[in-house]
């Protein structure tokens, strides 16, 4: 039995991997992809920390803005804590050999990482390694793990949690190179994995697999999501394949120009605020474009090289010479796995989350750029940390396998009963109504539609299988499982939207235009007893 | 217009037909998977050349999925010299053994003063996604698969080469066998390679960080270079030969 399992490979994973092991704790990373696959791959822009190292800046100044930005939703407490540790987050980040951009300042240790300008930062606050700080970031991790010998299980598929009690002692997988379902037994469980962006299949920066797996297995064990209506759009992405273009394209200096070519927002207000001006624009019928072109080329090439190649590639334009096509797009998950201070799941004992996927309330409703690299670096050190202590009075006593055997069933289900409905469709479906109906700018009526269609489509999804009945490496498999989920948490968010009467942060709602001080809460949602899969 | 994707079941080329017009062959892979033939398997992530996933080589050429625009009559396979699990869907644990093997990473930090001009020494090499297209290219890799191979060796570079780190040697040390020398230099690496990097150069410059720290060429220390007898081989000259 391992101490500390953690399932999910990003950042917070490999972080709190990292932290529980040298705590103490024989660790396992289990992920469904290899480690640096992740989403943390794509966070471009950079990780904030009010070192001052360019211009003045203070910790106080970093809490601040980033309890703004949430709207009254973020747990003071979380915010100060991860504010303050963010310095030496980058004092440890520095120490395994990070390679941030830097300044020419005779300075030595983290006084040299260069700092750039992101929205709501009333600083230039944000650490950055050019346009590919995740990347850069997770690869340091990995190293450091292989260096450290962390144990990895890739290519493994949660399935459920285990629970006794009200206390987690492992979780079961889909291995998806044999077909088999294994069972591990953990005394504490870390889920790190990652967010829900891509129910908005087709209008996400999100990688295919942000399908919230963690989130829908912490449901169906009896475990609590909060805010889960929350659900940041970034301004900037590609029109045409809804790729990334990082905010610290802005934060150099960009501008929004419409197709009269006039700047209509304040670029580096809160993503909430610029993506709600774009998306009137398009409303309006004006197609919408990033200019960056006064930067000039070398510049460009200097701060944003993956940018200029990514427009290149994918709209056929060079940001030098050319305005880059843009319109907001789902990004990031605010809401998720609802967790206390100690980023221990409510409902289930000794299993944490940590990363997009949980909600340690410190974006509330509209995330600061920069602040998701912080978190889970920051509060990935601070999960393995604490499902190390849970471990060391955890009982050592393995579940027995009730889970893997229903878990099994449901797997050969799949596999031999007769495929009357695709899901493809459907889960383009999802994404087009979500966008639609659950986006940007919501309306009761609309949200009322869409809970209306999920349902239809919950129904629906009793015909749906799998055409590929291979035990072995079945990916169409996977992309039901992980269709599953999001239709398990699609009727949630729609729900939470709805009964959320007001506009605050990423939610807005027409007709209901302002913040309400009696809905200055968190929505929080838990299943039954007899509802969760136990 | 149309593909031909090498299908592992049946190890023969199977033709699919998409629609015309431009497309990322990942978005090409995805279309015939939902609408056409549910078995076809890859690997996909990011759609957007970060991710390292979905790499495959196109009429013999490494490329990303999601970067690579499809062409009537294209040939899709999968990365050689990795054992393939299905279809487009390598395994690619055995080329990450590798960087375990060369223990690239910091071994022992101290604190440095970086500047924007040590920024610029490792930022492509640290642009590494590892997708695994040099490993597929290497011929050295296609004999011996025990060779540490490109990425590892550009990974060996970075880290031996960062001002933070105060054990240059340990790294140097455990890139001599079957490493920094069994590289032919042939320079496919840094053709295939999708994010810019030049492994080749990498590895040239390990060489000479190699010789610095003690270590010479085995190659060339088991040559002759003319004994008493003039007998040697190689480079050595040997005026018998040919004569």
């Amino acid at each position: 039995m391992v101490d500390v399992l953690i399932i999910g490979s990003g950042g917070a994973g490999l972080t709190s991997a990292l932290s529980a092991q040298e705590a103490g704790a024989s660790v396992l990373v289990v992920g469904k992809a290899y480690p640096t696959n992740s989403q943390t791959s794509m966070a471009q822009g950079g990780m904030n920390a009010a070192l001052g190292n360019v211009g003045e800046d203070e910790v106080a100044s970093h809490i601040a803005d980033t309890i703004k930005s949430a709207h009254g939703l973020c747990d003071e407490d979380m915010v100060r804590q991860m504010c303050a540790d963010a310095p030496k987050t980058i004092e440890w980040l520095e120490s395994i050999g990070v390679p941030f951009s830097r300044l020419d300042n005779d300075k030595s240790g983290i006084r040299t990482v260069a700092q750039r300008q992101m929205g709501g930062a009333s600083a230039k606050r944000a650490c950055y390694a050019q346009d590919y700080t995740g990347l850069k970031i997770l690869h340091t991790l990995y190293d450091t793990c292989l260096k450290e010998e962390i144990d990895f299980l890739d290519e493994h598929y949660l399935l459920n949690l285990i629970t006794q009690g009200d206390a987690v002692k492992g979780a079961t997988f889909l291995d998806i190179r044999t077909g088999e379902i294994k069972q591990i037994n953990a005394k504490s469980v870390i889920m790190a994995t990652g967010g829900y962006g891509s129910l908005y299949h087709g209008y996400t920066t999100n990688a295919y697999g942000s399908t919230g797996d963690g989130v829908a297995a912490v449901l169906r064990a009896g475990g609590a999501v909060s805010d889960m209506e929350f659900i940041q759009f970034h301004p900037t992405a590609l029109k045409h394949s809804c790729i990334l273009i990082s905010e610290s394209a802005r934060g150099e200096g960009g501008y929004l120009v419409n197709e009269s070519g006039k700047r209509f927002v304040d670029e580096l207000k809160p993503r909430d605020e610029v993506a709600r001006a774009i998306f009137s624009q398009i409303k309006e019928d004006q197609r919408v474009f990033l200019d960056v072109r006064h930067l000039g080329e070398e510049k460009l090439m200097e701060l944003l090289p993956q940018e200029v190649e990514l427009c290149k590639m994918h709209e056929h334009v060079d940001p030098a010479t050319d305005l880059i096509p843009v319109k907001p797009v789902a990004h990031y998950t605010m809401g998720g796995i609802d967790v206390d201070d100690a980023l221990e799941v409510n409902g289930i004992k000794g299993c944490f989350a940590v990363g997009e996927c949980s909600n340690a309330k410190v974006h509330g409703a509209n995330r600061l750029g920069g602040n998701s690299l912080l978190e889970i670096t920051t509060f990935g050190k601070l999960a393995g940390e604490n499902a190390y202590k849970h471990a060391v009075d955890a009982s050592a006593e393995p579940a027995d396998d009730t889970q893997q055997q229903k878990d099994a069933v449901d797997i050969e289900t799949l596999l031999s009963q007769e495929v009357n409905v695709n899901f493809y469709p459907y889960r383009e479906m999802l994404g087009d109504l979500f966008y639609e109906k659950v986006g940007i700018v919501r309306e009761n009526d609309q949200l009322h539609d869409a809970l209306n269609e999920v349902i239809a489509m919950q129904v629906t999804q009793k015909e749906m299988g799998i055409a590929d009945k291979s035990r072995e490496n079945n990916q169409n498999l996977i992309e039901f499982l992980e269709f599953q989920n999001a239709l398990l948490l699609a009727p949630i968010i729609i729900s939470a939207a709805i009964a959320r009467d007001e506009s605050r942060g990423a939610h807005y709602k027409v007709g209901f235009d302002s913040e309400n001080e009696t809905l200055k809460k968190h929505i929080v949602l838990q299943w039954d007893k007899d509802e969760t899969c136990k | 217009m149309q593909v031909k994707i090498l299908r592992s079941e049946t190890s023969t080329h199977q033709l699919y037909t998409l629609p015309a017009g431009e497309i990322p062959l990942l978005n090409a892979l995805t279309y015939i998977k939902e609408t056409q033939d549910a078995t076809l398997t890859f690997s996909a992530g990011c759609r957007a050349s970060v991710c390292g996933t979905c790499a495959v080589r196109v009429n013999g050429k490494e490329e990303l999925a999601c970067a690579y625009k499809v062409k009537p009559g294209d040939i899709i396979e999968p990365l050689q010299y990795h054992p393939v699990l299905r279809d487009l869907k390598v395994d690619k644990h055995k080329a990450k053994e590798t960087l375990s093997k060369s223990t690239a990473w910091l071994h022992n930090s101290q604190e440095a003063s970086l500047t924007h001009s040590d920024e610029k020494l490792s930022e492509t090499q640290t642009d590494c996604i590892l997708c695994d297209s040099c490993y597929s290219a290497c011929p050295v890799y296609a004999i011996n698969p025990d060779f540490l191979g490109p990425f590892a060796l550009t990974r060996a570079y970075r880290y031996s080469s960062d001002k933070r780190e105060s054990d240059a040697k340990t790294i140097i040390d455990n890139i001599q066998a079957n490493g920094v020398w069994d590289c032919t230099l042939c320079g496919e690496c840094t053709i295939a390679c999708p994010k810019g990097i030049d492994p080749k150069m990498d590895i040239t410059m390990l060489r000479g960080t190699s010789v610095q720290f003690g270590h010479e060429d085995p190659a060339f220390s088991q040559q002759s270079f003319g004994t008493p007898d003039f007998g040697g081989g190689g480079f050595g000259f040997d005026p018998n030969s040919g004569f």
